[in-house]
C-alpha cells in the first residue's frame, strides 16, 4: 500500500523527535555501579528528593498547557515541563535501581501522597502568570545552583543527570527572568501583579525551606550539594533581577533559616496563603501530590 | 498573462512580496489561518490528558506532540503575517466564530485511548491532507507544511505504536481502542470536507494551486490507507459497507452523516462551546501580560 507521505519521512530520522528529552542519552557510556562507601538508602532518598521536585513541578507547569497568555509561552512552558519530567524520570529511575525496587512509574503513581519528598514551591498553584514566573525564577535559580555543584557529585549517574540539568535549568531561569523584568516594568497592572506575586512567594515559608539542610543530604557529604550553601548565591540573582526590573523596593531578597523536615508524618498544613494548594494536603516534608488529574 | 498567472502556470511559488490578486491573498489568509486555529483548539483534546497519562513515558510522549502543535500553530500564524495579516486580529476571529477550525477537534477524549486514535486516524487524515499542500502556490505555506508533514508523520506512528500496546493487553483496554475507533472514524473521514458537488471553493482553489487533489480523492486515499493498518491492528472500523472492490481497486465505503458535519461546522457539536471558552479564557486571561511586554519593550524603543 502506497504511502502517502512515505518520501517526506525519513526513518532514520527519530531521534530527532526523541519525545522532546534531548538528543542523545544522557546516561551513555555512564557506569551505574553505586560507587563503594555511598548508603543506597541515602543516595536513594536523595534521589528522590531531587526528583520529586522535578516531577511536581512539572506538573503544575502542565496544568497551563492550553492556558498560556501567547502562543510562543505555550512552547516555553510546555518545554520546560518536558525537561522537568525528563529529569523526573532519570532521578525517580535512579532511585528504584539504587534502592533494588520498583521503577519510575511506580514511583511517581502508585506512592502514597505523605511519601513524597517535593519542596512546596514546586506544588504551589499559580494564581496567575506573575506568581508563574515568580515561582519558575525561585526554583530554577534554586535547581541550577544546586545542579551547578552536583556535576561533581561522587555518584557518576547523579553527576551525568545535573550536567544534562544545567543547560536546561539555564534556559528556565532565563525564560522565568525576562517575564519577571518584562511584568515588573511593563504597565501598572503587571506591576501590581508582579509586586503581589513576589510578596506572596517571600511571605510564608516556601523559600526558606529550599535552604534548609536536609538529615539524608548531611549523610551524603560528597554526594548531595548543601542547599544552605547556594542560599547566597540564589538570593543574589534573585535580588539582580527584582532591581532590574524596579520591584526591589519593598520585597526582601533575604529569607531567615528553615527546613525540609525529615520524612514522617506531615504536619498541618501552613495557615495563611490563600492559595489553591489542590485540596491543602501541601505539608512540608510529605507533599501530596497534586490530586487532581492523577489517576 | 500577469506575473501571478505566469508563475502560477509554470507551478512556481508565490512568495510574500509578489503581486497577487486579492482573492487569492485572502484566500491564502483564510486556509492558513484556519489551520493554525486547528494547530491551536487541537490542542484541546488531547492536552486533557496530559496529566492524567498512565506513564511517565507516555506522559513525556503526549506533552511532546501538544508542544508541537503549538509550534505548529506559531509557525502557521507567522505564515499568514506574511500576508499582512494581524495575529491577535486572527484569535479574535477565532474566538468569535468568524474564523473555522478543524471540526474534528469538537469531539471529547473520553479514554487515553483516544489519544492513540487521534494520532492514528485524526493525525493520518491531516497528512493526506497536507502532503499535497506541500506543493501548494504560496510559497511559506508550502514551506511550512513539509515540516509540519513529518512531525505529523511521526505523530501518527506513536498513536499506533500506543494502540498496538493497547490491543496487546487486557480485553478491557482492547474494547477501549475499539470504542475509540468506533467514535472517531467517520468524524475523521469527515476532515476531508463536503463531497465534491457540494464544496463550493473548490474549484477556484484547484485553479490557483492551492489545492492539489479535491475532498473525495484524498477521502478514497485515507480509506485505502487506514484499512490495512486497522487489520493490523485488530480493529473493526464501524462501516459495514466497507468492501474492496476489485475492479476500481479501492476500498467501496460508506456515505459519511454530512448532517453531522454540517451541524459541528455551524458550532452544535459535542464540544464546541468548550474549545472555544477555552480560548477565550486563556486570551482574556494573557491580555495583560501581552500588554506588559508591548510596554516593556516601548520603554525600550530609543527617542526618535
Amino acid at each position: 500500500m502506497a504511502d502517502a507521505y512515505e518520501s517526506l519521512t525519513d526513518h532514520e530520522d527519530d531521534a530527532r523527535w526523541a519525545y522532546g528529552t534531548g538528543f542523545s542519552d544522557p546516561l551513555a557510556g555512564v557506569d551505574t555501579t553505586v560507587p563503594s562507601g555511598i548508603d543506597h538508602e541515602d543516595l536513594a532518598a536523595y534521589c528522590l528528593m531531587l526528583g520529586d521536585d522535578a516531577l511536581i513541578m512539572s506538573h503544575r507547569l502542565q496544568q497551563w498547557v492550553t492556558r498560556a497568555p501567547e502562543t510562543e509561552d505555550e512552547l516555553a512552558i510546555a518545554n520546560i515541563a518536558l525537561d522537568l519530567l525528563g529529569q523526573a524520570r532519570l532521578l525517580l529511575s535512579r532511585a528504584a535501581f539504587v534502592s533494588g525496587s520498583g521503577d519510575e512509574d511506580s514511583l511517581a503513581y502508585l506512592r502514597p501522597a505523605s511519601q513524597f519528598r517535593n519542596v512546596n514551591l514546586a506544588a504551589r498553584a499559580d494564581a496567575d502568570f506573575a506568581h508563574l514566573v515568580a515561582r519558575l525564577l525561585m526554583f530554577s535559580s534554586w535547581r541550577l545552583a544546586l545542579f551547578d555543584r552536583l556535576t561533581g557529585a561522587a555518584d557518576p549517574v547523579l553527576s551525568a543527570i545535573a550536567a544534562k540539568g544545567v543547560k536546561e535549568l539555564t534556559y528556565h531561569r532565563d525564560y522565568a527572568a525576562q517575564w519577571v523584568l518584562r511584568l515588573g516594568d511593563g504597565t501598572e497592572i503587571s506591576r501590581g501583579r508582579m509586586r503581589a506575586a513576589v510578596g506572596d512567594l517571600l511571605g510564608g515559608s516556601l523559600v526558606d525551606e529550599l535552604f534548609a539542610v536536609h538529615e539524608v543530604e548531611e549523610r551524603l557529604a560528597g554526594v548531595a550539594v548543601s542547599p544552605g550553601g547556594v542560599k547566597e548565591e540564589v538570593l543574589s540573582v534573585w535580588g539582580q533581577v527584582m532591581r532590574a526590573a524596579t520591584l526591589a523596593e519593598g520585597v526582601g531578597t533575604t529569607a531567615p533559616a528553615g527546613g525540609r523536615p525529615p520524612p514522617g508524618p506531615p504536619p498541618p498544613p501552613p495557615g495563611g496563603g490563600g492559595h489553591d494548594c489542590a485540596g491543602g494536603a501541601f505539608a512540608r516534608a510529605g507533599s501530596a501530590f497534586p490530586r487532581a488529574g492523577w489517576a | 498573462m500577469s506575473t501571478f498567472e505566469e508563475t502560477i502556470a509554470r507551478d512556481q511559488r508565490v512568495e510574500p512580496g509578489d503581486e497577487m490578486p486579492e482573492a487569492y491573498r485572502k484566500t491564502m489568509i483564510r486556509q492558513i489561518a484556519q489551520h493554525a486555529h486547528s494547530e491551536i483548539i487541537g490542542m484541546q483534546p488531547e492536552g486533557e490528558w496530559i496529566t492524567r497519562a498512565p506513564s511517565l513515558r507516555r506522559k513525556a510522549i503526549l506533552l511532546a506532540k501538544v508542544q508541537d502543535e503549538a509550534g505548529h500553530g506559531l509557525y502557521l500564524y507567522s505564515a499568514a503575517e506574511t500576508l499582512g495579516a494581524d495575529r491577535g486580529d486572527l484569535t479574535r476571529r477565532l474566538i468569535e466564530g468568524r474564523q473555522k477550525y478543524s471540526s474534528i477537534f469538537n469531539y471529547p477524549t473520553l479514554s487515553f485511548a483516544d489519544v492513540g486514535v487521534i494520532g492514528w486516524l485524526v493525525d493520518g487524515a491531516a497528512i493526506c491532507n497536507q502532503v499535497p499542500l506541500c506543493r501548494s502556490s504560496f510559497g511559506p505555506y508550502a514551506r511550512a507544511m513539509i515540516r509540519i508533514c513529518k512531525e505529523e508523520s511521526f505523530h501518527q506512528r506513536q498513536g499506533y505504536e500506543l494502540l498496538m500496546t493497547m490491543m496487546g493487553g487486557t480485553p478491557a483496554q482492547r474494547d477501549m481502542v475499539q470504542d475509540a475507533v468506533n467514535r472517531w472514524w467517520w468524524p475523521s473521514l469527515m476532515m476531508f470536507g463536503p463531497p465534491d458537488d457540494a464544496s463550493p471553493n473548490s474549484a477556484q482553489s484547484m485553479a490557483w494551486k492551492i489545492k492539489r487533489h479535491s475532498n473525495d480523492e484524498l477521502r478514497q486515499r485515507f480509506v485505502d490507507m487506514s484499512v490495512p493498518q486497522a487489520e493490523a491492528l485488530g480493529v473493526t472500523l464501524p462501516d459495514p459497507e466497507l468492501a474492496w472492490n476489485a475492479g476500481r481497486e479501492h476500498y467501496d465505503f460508506g456515505t459519511p452523516d454530512w448532517d453531522e458535519l454540517k451541524r459541528v461546522i455551524s458550532g452544535d457539536g459535542p464540544c464546541n462551546a468548550e474549545r472555544i471558552a477555552r480560548r477565550r479564557q486563556a486570551d482574556d486571561d494573557g491580555a495583560w501580560v501581552r500588554e506588559a511586554a508591548q510596554a516593556f519593550a516601548a520603554k525600550r524603543v530609543p527617542a526618535p
